[in-house]
């Protein structure tokens, strides 16, 4: 857990470091981004990306590939749903172990921009917990390619290199061109995390953003479903 | 309770040569037939890859047969998977349904909260498993920690916390010492004679049949060899007994009408008489021997049940199924 933190704070340091000297570079600002705003955006960016379990376990995976699957598969439970509910109460506790402390650690030490209305903070709030399910649903969907994959690292692998990018986890997404910016804001992935960086800074209406994250949750949780079901009757289990 | 019918399942096989990928149909599952009522003993045997696994994922609904008849409990399995599994208990020799870094306690909690089982009930039925089979000092204690024999008694116990009428265990003695089997077998027989849990169980150890099992049923290449009380099997399969005599003094064999053969050991001390139980009774064959010579000690021997599956199997090779 400290070692998590500390390095979490590490790349923090490293990120805040190379975006203000950009921004210097810059005249100080860069699309809707100031140092102020540029340091937030990475201290809670680091605590997201702990919070929504960006990088996961690829747990499920590992068990399907054992075929301990059979396990989960015999109880008389929804599987994504249970698996949802072990990531949200996950999620509590990295609310303190990994959201808080770079949050923090940013406000205490950095210039560093607080939401201009005090409703902001529940509907950050909000918009992290719909960030987790659609971080959850895009990892299950990982996880459940391995019932037809057999083995799912490569994908696992293009996820963990591509996600930080496509998610605005790497620098803000309105840095892009103005045609990526509108691609990526298409696709679901901007919804993990730049979403909820949006609703604390204040860019963009809230409540757009909050519905557009909404629809993703639904799509991709949906998708699990019907996803899960297809596996389980149609695919080999392994392992006698 | 169980109602198969001419269950098939086939397997879809890739072979690759070179960059060409071909695929071959495999037939886990040819054909089987057999039902068990409720509070049944059933034991499921057969060589690896004879197709008990299979079976046993297609009555508990996890897959999905190629063709034929299911019903557990009145209930198509694949179809209705999640009703059916809070009826039956599965438990695995090779797999485990508790939480590694959890306590045992801690697990049979979440799955007292799976299988939404009220606080009363849970009380009693864990407190009845924990008594026993020993579990007292073991529930605090991380799965990960336990030994084999232990994580196997807290498998048990956490198949049976929704009290199913129905326990498939595959398996369920791999690997553990003489004394924690018989444990758990005791604990099985104690559960099917009191509670009438029904029990259908796979294994390659025969003792687990032989003690637990009344009926046994075989399979190999997918299809059932045979199916029945362990007894008329052996008759069936095996028509020979043996009589083993300790003589007195070292002598010759004697001569009994109705033996058909004979080995001798010891120096003539020890005589083992083969006879067939079609043919005569081990009492009439006695009552001869005794005439002849003075005898110290007798037994009369039944086939080993490894014989007996042995025969089985070759008898199934000795007359290739046409498919």
């Amino acid at each position: 857990m400290l070692a998590g933190m500390t390095t979490n704070v590490v790349f923090g340091l490293l990120r805040v470091a190379v975006l203000v000297a950009a921004l210097k570079a810059a005249d100080g600002e860069i699309a809707d981004y100031d140092v102020a705003a540029a340091n937030t955006y990475v201290w809670i960016g680091q605590g997201l990306l702990g919070f929504v379990l960006l990088w996961g376990t690829n747990e499920l995976a590992e068990r399907v590939r054992s075929g301990d699957v059979v396990v989960d598969l015999y109880r008389p439970w929804n599987l994504q749903g249970a698996l949802l509910a072990e990531d949200v109460g996950r999620s509590g506790y990295a609310f303190l172990t990994r959201l808080a402390p770079p949050m923090v650690f940013g406000m205490v030490l950095f210039p560093f921009q607080f939401p201009q209305n005090a409703f902001q903070w529940p509907l950050f709030a909000l918009s992290a917990l719909i960030a987790l399910v659609i971080s959850f649903g895009f990892r299950f969907l990982i996880d459940l390619s391995s019932f037809w994959l057999l083995d799912n690292r490569g994908l696992y692998g293009f996820w963990n290199i591509s996600s930080g990018l496509l998610c605005g986890l790497t620098v803000p997404i309105s840095f892009f061109p103005e045609w990526a910016r509108e691609v990526l804001w298409l696709t679901p992935f901007p919804a993990i995390l730049q979403a909820p960086i949006d609703v604390f800074l204040g860019h963009g209406d809230p409540a757009k953003i909050l519905a557009l994250q909404a629809f993703w949750a639904v799509v991709i949780i949906a998708i699990g479903h019907f996803t899960l079901n297809r596996a389980v009757r149609k695919v080999v289990l392994q392992g006698g | 309770m169980i109602e198969v019918r001419e269950l098939r399942r086939e397997f879809k096989v890739a072979t690759s040569k070179g960059l060409r990928r071909n695929y071959k149909t495999v037939t886990a599952v040819d054909g089987v037939t057999f039902d068990v009522q409720a509070g049944e003993a059933v034991g499921y045997v057969g060589p690896n890859g004879a197709g008990k696994s299979t079976t046993i994922k297609m009555l508990t609904g996890i897959l999905v047969p190629s063709s034929g008849h299911i019903r557990v409990h009145g209930v198509d399995p694949s179809r209705q998977r999640r009703d059916l599994a809070k009826r039956i208990g599965v438990v695995f020799g090779q797999r485990s349904q508790l939480w590694w870094d959890l306590p045992l306690k801690d697990s049979f909690d979440l799955l007292r909260s799976i299988y939404r089982v009220s606080a009363q009930d849970y009380r009693t039925r864990l407190d009845e498993c924990v008594e026993l089979l020993g579990l007292q000092e073991l529930l605090v204690t991380p799965v990960r920690q336990l030994s084999l024999g232990q994580r196997m008694r807290g498998e048990i116990t956490a198949a049976l916390l929704h009290a199913p009428e129905l326990l498939v265990l595959d398996e369920p003695t791999i690997g553990l010492d003489l004394e924690s089997k018989e444990r758990l077998r005791e604990f099985l027989a104690d559960l099917n004679a009191r509670r009438g849990t029904t029990l259908l169980l796979t294994t390659h150890d025969l003792d687990d049949i032989e003690r637990l099992c009344p009926r046994l049923m075989v399979i190999d290449r997918g299809r059932v060899l045979a199916d029945g009380p362990l007894d008329d099997l052996r008759a069936e399969v095996t028509p020979e007994r043996e009589l083993v005599i300790d003589l007195r003094e070292p002598g010759p064999a004697p001569d009994v009408p109705g033996v058909t053969a004979v080995r001798s050991e010891a120096n003539g001390l020890r005589h083992h008489l083969t006879f067939r139980r079609a043919e005569t009774t081990a009492a009439q064959l006695i009552t001869q021997v005794v005439r002849q010579v003075e005898v110290h000690d007798l037994a009369v021997v039944e086939p080993e049940i490894d014989d007996v599956i042995r025969k089985l199997y070759q008898r199934q090779l000795d007359q290739p199924v046409t498919r």
